[in-house]
């Protein structure tokens, strides 16, 4: 039987061990995947020992604690800290998740910390999300309307129409539900994935929008598209609460029935 | 210094920052034909625009009788009288087109029974130079900040705009008093690189996180600012900072006015809607300034909610179920993420919070950055808008939605004036080697910097300062112990080690970059407070505690040069821009 190895330089090695520095009582190891390539070192775990009576609710408070006080070197993305621009998406205890709305009492144990699964890890924490936003580019997300002379006024949208946006527009991009998708794990390439495609229904489902045909023509395609297999990891890990799943079955839906 | 690798560009513009106005600039930018360079620290849509909830300001009308000249009187009131009401005249009478143009662009706005725009009330916002509530904030349930932001992405998408994405500017180049371009560290390779510009437009936003609890992200740390005061330009009413009156209690997550508009209410530790007492007619709907001290008052005067009495508790549970899912659903989930609280059955429990600087580089209605030499003066080549810029048109305090609609606005004026500056192609004069010697010496220092204090550390301390001695009420003796305490911190930038040494995403030097960022307003905005001896808006002096009209109708500018902060004054516009309205004169205000 063929055997597979990970390259030499791929394999996870045990990494450093920061004792805890405090004498506190309440302890968590926390687990970190590090790898940074300006030192052409092997990825490693590290593990902190974090005290966590004086430490904030979520998951990024533990990284902020770590890298305020224990390893400034720790490296991962973060801005609004409150669930809405998608920076601090990662895998927290085996799930994709934004690590500030995730809360660190959830976990029982401790607490492993890894890069979103399958993207190009640019360091530490840090994946490299190119190849997705190119994809999101691809499917053109602008309102296209034809010239009316009415340009002065607001587009009518009735709120039935307005509310088939709903769960499609408040998408943040973070891409938890993406890298969650063993699909788009093999064929991330051309697989649009979940993310991408929940975008698309969201322009080909906006009443106001004048290409509809075109937008659907555009993604039905067996690589694109039909890669999709029903998997369901994408609506199990989307920390917003959407369902890209759904929004693929309408998809292909509408191309069913067009 | 280490020789680093310097990759040039040259573009007709380049524009600093990726949120709202950023990306309204670029895209305008592009329309005119101008080779245009989009830089930003991170992905686009990750800029705090995204966190902008309650809507944008317009006197559309969808929602009854509105008047842009309302909406221009109440942004005056407002201001307490410190906005320049050219300016104001100018925002205000270009609101509606632009709401209609990001409509147009895609923005799933809320819509009225008749499919147009919905529009809520909002602070401050009323009808007939107020006489009643107007409803002219344009939403997008409670995430129109975020609807508006990857709208403008997916327009600049559009128009392919050149992107330079997780890249980190370090300084402005200048030459003889004009600003030719930025030099800027690509994060993801760590390279160095410059960009050879005819204008560059600052977009970097506020600086929110000079405070311990503030609403603002993480990245608010007003990088263009610390840049501007790093080229020897001031920056304008620093000393002004808008306390949110609900972000969530010991977490600072905003809550939006929205709440407010849609019926919701603050209540006190004894169950009184205390907003009735400071506020007779506005209510919980007066501006922002005014309810955040009404509720620092309740809780100094110990009726305050909770076991500590030391936070107020806002009430929307009193509400139809189907107006909070419809309407405020994104509340409905942050108030369970941050604050486990069920909407529909109890109180969020809210404290002012930091949420907006009303100062920052100052700038005509055209975006033209300004300095005073002499009189007023454009500095040629250098335009801000957004947060970053100081227009002046919230002046002492902004009213909520009113931000926004900033940034579309003064985005687009930004992009039209430069379009009638430069000519597409326009061939770059020599700048010498000094200006990039001088901006990567700093950068070096400060990655090789190995002492004993953390950036972390730091940054804490400064944020404890601010915190206490700059907080919503200010005393001679709270500035007087900030002026003194908030240079320990500057001081410690002496001392400060720097672990990662690397060149590639390394966070570590980008914070303590942001930090050296930081620290420069925090002492502008300390010094601009003390010697401001009056009330206006945001800037509350218990021992001044009236507006003082006859020698503060003027605009603060702050020059800063290592721990030395120069305090110059610039007049108030008192003109408007047009004879389509007349100036408002000072009068008392009251909601």
């Amino acid at each position: 039987m063929v055997q597979f190895n990970l390259p030499q330089n791929s394999k996870i090695e045990v990494g450093n061990h920061y004792k805890d520095q405090t004498n506190s009582k309440n302890l968590k190891k926390v687990n970190v995947y590090r790898w940074n390539p300006s030192d052409e070192k092997n990825p490693r775990v590290d593990t902190f020992e974090v005290d966590m009576d004086n430490c904030g609710p979520k998951v990024l408070d533990v990284l902020f604690k770590i890298k305020n006080e224990i390893d400034s070197s720790i490296t991962f993305r973060r801005s609004c800290a409150h669930g809405v621009c998608g920076s601090c998406a990662m895998n927290v205890d085996g799930v994709n998740t934004l690590a500030c709305i995730k809360s660190h009492t959830d976990i029982k144990g401790d607490l492993n910390i890894y890069p979103l699964p399958h993207l190009k890890v640019i360091k530490d924490l840090i994946g490299d999300l190119s190849t997705l936003y190119k994809q999101y580019e691809s499917i053109q997300p602008w309102l296209k309307v034809t010239q009316t002379g009415e340009e002065k006024k607001e587009i009518v949208q009735t709120q039935k129409n307005r509310e088939k946006l709903d769960g499609y527009y408040e998408c943040i991009l973070c891409a938890c539900c993406s890298t969650s998708c063993p699909s788009y794990w093999w064929n991330g390439d051309k697989y649009l994935g979940p993310a991408v495609l929940l975008q698309a229904y969201r322009w080909i489902n906006d009443s106001r929008d004048g290409d509809k045909k075109e937008r659907l023509k555009k993604v039905a395609d067996e690589l694109k598209l039909y890669r999709c297999h029903t998997i369901m990891n994408c609506t199990n890990s989307c920390p917003k609460g959407l369902n890209p799943a759904k929004a693929i079955g309408s998809i292909k839906k509408m191309l069913a029935t067009s | 210094m280490s020789a680093y690798k310097i990759i040039d560009h040259e573009y007709d513009v380049v524009v600093l920052g990726a949120g709202g106005s950023g990306l309204r600039a670029a895209v305008g930018l592009a329309e005119a034909g101008l080779k245009t360079a989009c830089i930003s620290k991170v992905f686009p849509t990750r800029s705090h625009t995204s966190a902008a909830q309650g809507g944008i300001s317009a006197a559309l009308g969808n929602m009854g009788e509105d008047d842009w000249r309302w909406h221009m009187y109440d942004t005056v009131k407002g201001a307490d009288w410190l906005g320049d009401q050219d300016a104001i005249e100018y925002l205000c009478k270009e609101a509606p087109r632009a709401v209609v143009e990001l409509e147009r662009y895609g923005v799933p706005f809320s819509r009225t029974d008749d499919g147009k725009i919905y529009q809520r009330p909002f602070g401050g916002m009323t009808k007939n130079y107020g006489n009643g509530t107007a409803q002219r904030t344009c939403a997008a349930a409670d995430r129109t900040g975020h609807a508006i932001l990857h709208t403008l992405y997916g327009q600049a998408l559009k128009q392919n705009t050149e992107f330079f994405i997780e890249y980190f500017a370090l300084d402005l180049i200048m030459k003889n008093g004009e600003c030719k371009g930025i030099i800027a560290w690509n994060l993801t390779d760590g390279t160095i690189h410059r960009f050879r510009s005819h204008i560059t437009i600052i977009a970097t936003g506020g600086y929110g996180k000079v405070y311990q609890s503030a609403t603002s992200a993480h990245t608010c740390t007003g990088d263009g600012n610390a840049m501007v005061l790093r080229a020897g330009l001031p920056l304008q009413d620093m000393e002004f900072v808008q306390f949110h009156p609900t972000g969530i209690y010991g977490v600072g997550c905003l809550i939006t006015e929205g709440v407010r508009g849609e019926g919701g209410f603050l209540v006190n530790g004894k169950g009184e809607r205390f907003m009735e007492r400071y506020a007779p007619n506005a209510k919980d709907l007066a501006s922002r300034d005014v309810v955040s001290r009404s509720m620092e008052m309740e809780i100094n005067e110990g009726r305050g909610a909770g076991k500590n009495k030391d936070h107020i508790n806002l009430h929307l549970d009193h509400l139809d179920k189907a107006v909070i899912d419809e309407r405020l659903p994104g509340i409905s989930e942050a108030a369970k993420t941050f604050a486990n609280v069920d909407v529909n059955k109890e109180p969020i429990p809210v404290v002012p919070t930091v949420h907006y600087n009303m100062g920052g580089i100052p700038t005509n209605y055209k975006a033209e950055v300004l300095t005073l030499n002499g009189s007023e003066k454009t500095v040629p080549g250098l335009m801000a808008i957004g947060e970053a810029a100081c227009v002046s048109v919230h002046g002492a305090n902004r009213l909520g939605s009113n931000s926004l609609i900033d940034l579309v606005v003064f985005g687009r004026a930004a992009a039209k004036r430069a379009a009638e500056l430069i000519k597409p192609g326009k061939p770059h004069e020599e700048v010498s080697q000094s200006e990039t010697d001088k901006c990567l010496d700093r950068f070096d220092k400060i990655r090789n910097s190995s002492g004993s204090t953390k950036a972390s550390e730091l940054r804490l301390s400064m944020q404890k300062t601010m915190q206490s001695k700059c907080a919503v009420f200010r005393t001679e003796k709270t500035l007087k112990e900030g002026i003194e305490q908030i240079r320990v911190p500057h001081e410690g930038m002496n001392d400060i080690s720097v672990k990662d040494k690397s060149l590639l995403f390394n966070t570590d030097l980008v914070e303590t970059l942001e930090f050296d960022n930081l620290i420069r307003q925090a002492l502008t905005t300390m010094d601009s407070a003390y010697n401001r001896k009056e009330s206006r808006g945001a800037h509350a002096r218990e021992d001044y505690s009236k507006r003082d009209d006859k020698n503060f109708m003027k605009h603060t500018l702050a020059w800063q040069d290592g721990n030395k902060v120069e305090i110059k004054y610039r007049d108030v516009h008192t003109r408007t821009l047009t004879n389509d309205v007349q100036y408002f004169p000072p009068k008392e205000r009251v909601y």
